[in-house]
């Protein structure tokens, strides 16, 4: 049984380092950090400060992760959720208590290297207490083909003064099948920004649906949408900020590239409902831009290399 | 050499450069004047094959009009545009990498140097941050780097400040002591007395090819001095 763990660990570490992690943050004492694989918790480092609770469950696992208050955690809190096996579903559910006053950040990698036909879901609520801030940045490294669905669902609440920030990324392997849905209730004076880059190819299938409640006093929030679709693949974008509070200020900000034949729909919607909310939006769906391309292209690189280096960039 | 026969350039169905003669030799720097409009940009992306084209254009005497942007290239050709592109995500370095031909920081920074601009720079990206002037400075560094046989250069020095005027002249000038046949598109004076050949582009046709400093009169007297239109 040991002997299956540290097998499954010591591989899941080795995918984490070839898509640029730092193994020693999952072998230091000074980082905290969790490793799943399917249902199984390989390993679990907690520092001062930082307390993770974990049970099984059929098809993953459930997780609670505190930080206390006033804590700086200076090193970032590694999470690592993967999928060795071809096929299956995994569910982790996760609650996120980041105490007053505190600052943490996390960087979860998910890792489904041999994807067939795979379902992950992340179902995650977070508190951020007042005063605290919580960054959040979730990495997909997923295999070359097969089927993988991935459905992250998260609510997060931001007390006064707080805040959030997450970033979700998939450009290496396929994305699949994607569906997002984040909704986020910010405080008084907090602020928070969900940023999503996301290369779809194939007949991958993305929608990502966004929503921040700007209900304090002065919160401020961003919705930024960097995506490329190539080939079938297609998307749906929704990002919602809704104005509650006095002087409350939100943005969506969506940028899509697309390609070949795919198709992409973007719907940013901007709701005042106080006339001292200001909300706007921007969204821009097109082809490769034409002068990027011939600049790249009048220094010799091919098209299908130009069109890499733009997409590259939107996607960094 | 590269040579344009009878070179015309279709925009949008219509030709706007027509019946152009001219010879551009490596190591020399040929001048373009021409007034607003008169087609001094499409000749250049004609020239990089952005545009379609009749007539013909020959490099050591092969017609070159088949190949493609990035086939001219590789071949030594390229051009820097009146407006350079911005790109989101991608630093200066990076971007300058892309046409160096030894993909190495120094070289980079040499570059860079040689347009007048900062170290400080590379690690900034090329969009809206950078000012119109930057942006044409980081085109020419990237021209460059490139070592090419032939560049085109677009208006390299509009919208530039004095003392970067002096620095963009002398990169010119290495450039065409390498070896590069350097196509300039300019208004400026100082740079017109860089130039070994001057022409007059005027409703799309060349109408005057001769010395530069002759050509320059002319074109203050004349911007557009009238020939029989065929
Ligand atoms: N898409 C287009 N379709 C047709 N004609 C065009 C198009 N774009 C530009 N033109 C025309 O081509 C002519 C030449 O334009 P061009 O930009 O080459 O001039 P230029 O000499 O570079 O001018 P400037 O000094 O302003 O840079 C202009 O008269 C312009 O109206
Ligand atoms: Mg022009």
């Amino acid at each position: 049984m040991d002997e299956m763990y540290s097998r499954e660990y010591e591989a899941l570490v080795k995918y984490f380092e070839n898509s640029g992690g730092d193994p020693r943050a999952l072998r230091s004492s000074e980082y905290a950090s969790m490793v799943i694989n399917h249902n199984r918790v390989l390993h679990v480092s907690e520092v001062d400060g930082i307390q993770m609770r974990f049970e099984r469950m059929e098809n993953g696992v459930e997780v609670w992760i505190t930080v206390n208050e006033n804590v700086v955690v200076k090193n970032p809190v590694h999470l690592c959720f993967g999928m060795l096996p071809r096929s299956g579903r995994q569910i982790i559910r996760s609650h996120i208590n980041v105490g007053d006053g505190s600052r943490v950040k996390f960087l979860s990698h998910c890792i489904f290297p041999k994807a067939v036909d795979i379902e992950h879901v992340m179902d995650s609520d977070v508190t951020i207490g007042m005063g605290a801030s919580m960054e959040y940045e979730e990495v997909h490294i997923h295999g070359k083909s097969g089927r993988i669905r991935v459905v992250p669902k998260a609510i997060v609440n931001v007390g006064p003064g707080g805040y959030y920030s997450s970033t979700f990324v998939v450009k290496t392997g396929r994305a699949g099948n994607v569906d997002i849905d984040y909704s986020l209730f910010l405080s008084d004076n907090s602020s928070a920004s969900l940023f999503s880059k996301i290369y779809g190819r194939y007949n991958d299938k993305i929608r990502v649906k966004e929503s921040m409640y700007l209900k304090g006093r002065k919160s401020r929030g961003i919705i930024k949408t960097r995506m490329v679709l190539r080939d079938r693949s297609s998307s749906e974008v929704i990002g919602e900020v809704v104005g509650i509070g006095d002087d409350s200020r939100g943005h969506v900000d969506c940028m899509e590239v697309i390609l070949d034949d795919a198709t992409a729909r973007a719907s940013p919607i901007v709701y005042a409902r106080n006339p001292k909310a200001k909300v706007t939006h921007e969204a821009a769906i097109g082809s490769v831009d034409k002068k990027q391309l011939l600049t790249l292209m009048s220094r010799g690189l091919s098209e299908e290399e130009s069109i890499d280096v733009i997409v590259g960039g939107l996607l960094r | 050499m590269l040579s344009l026969r009878d070179f015309t350039v279709i925009r949008g169905g219509s030709k706007i450069v027509r019946d152009v003669n001219l010879d551009f030799e490596e190591g020399k720097i040929q001048i373009i004047l021409g007034s607003n409009g008169s087609g001094k940009s499409t000749l250049a992306q004609g020239i990089m094959g952005i545009f379609p084209t009749d007539g013909h254009i020959f490099m050591d005497g092969e017609d070159i009009s088949s190949l493609k942007v990035d086939e001219r290239a590789r071949r030594g050709i390229t051009l820097a545009f009146q407006e350079p592109a911005r790109f989101e995500g991608i630093t200066v370095k990076d971007y300058l990498l892309i046409s160096s031909r030894e993909k190495k920081l120094g070289e980079v920074e040499d570059a860079l140097r040689m347009v007048g601009l900062p170290r400080t720079m590379l690690f900034q990206e090329m969009d809206d941050s950078l000012s119109g002037g930057e942006r044409k400075r980081i085109e020419l560094a990237s021209v460059l780097l490139m070592k090419p046989r032939f560049a085109i250069l677009d208006e390299p020095d509009s919208g530039i400040d004095i003392i970067s005027f002096k620095r963009i002249a002398s990169a010119i000038k290495e450039m065409r002591n390498r070896g590069t046949g350097v196509i300039l598109i300019t208004h400026a004076e100082e740079m017109i007395s860089l130039g070994d050949v001057a022409s007059i582009l005027c409703n799309g046709r060349v109408v005057v090819t001769g010395k530069p400093a002759d050509v320059r009169r002319l074109f203050t007297k004349t911007p557009c001095p009238i020939r029989e239109v065929r």
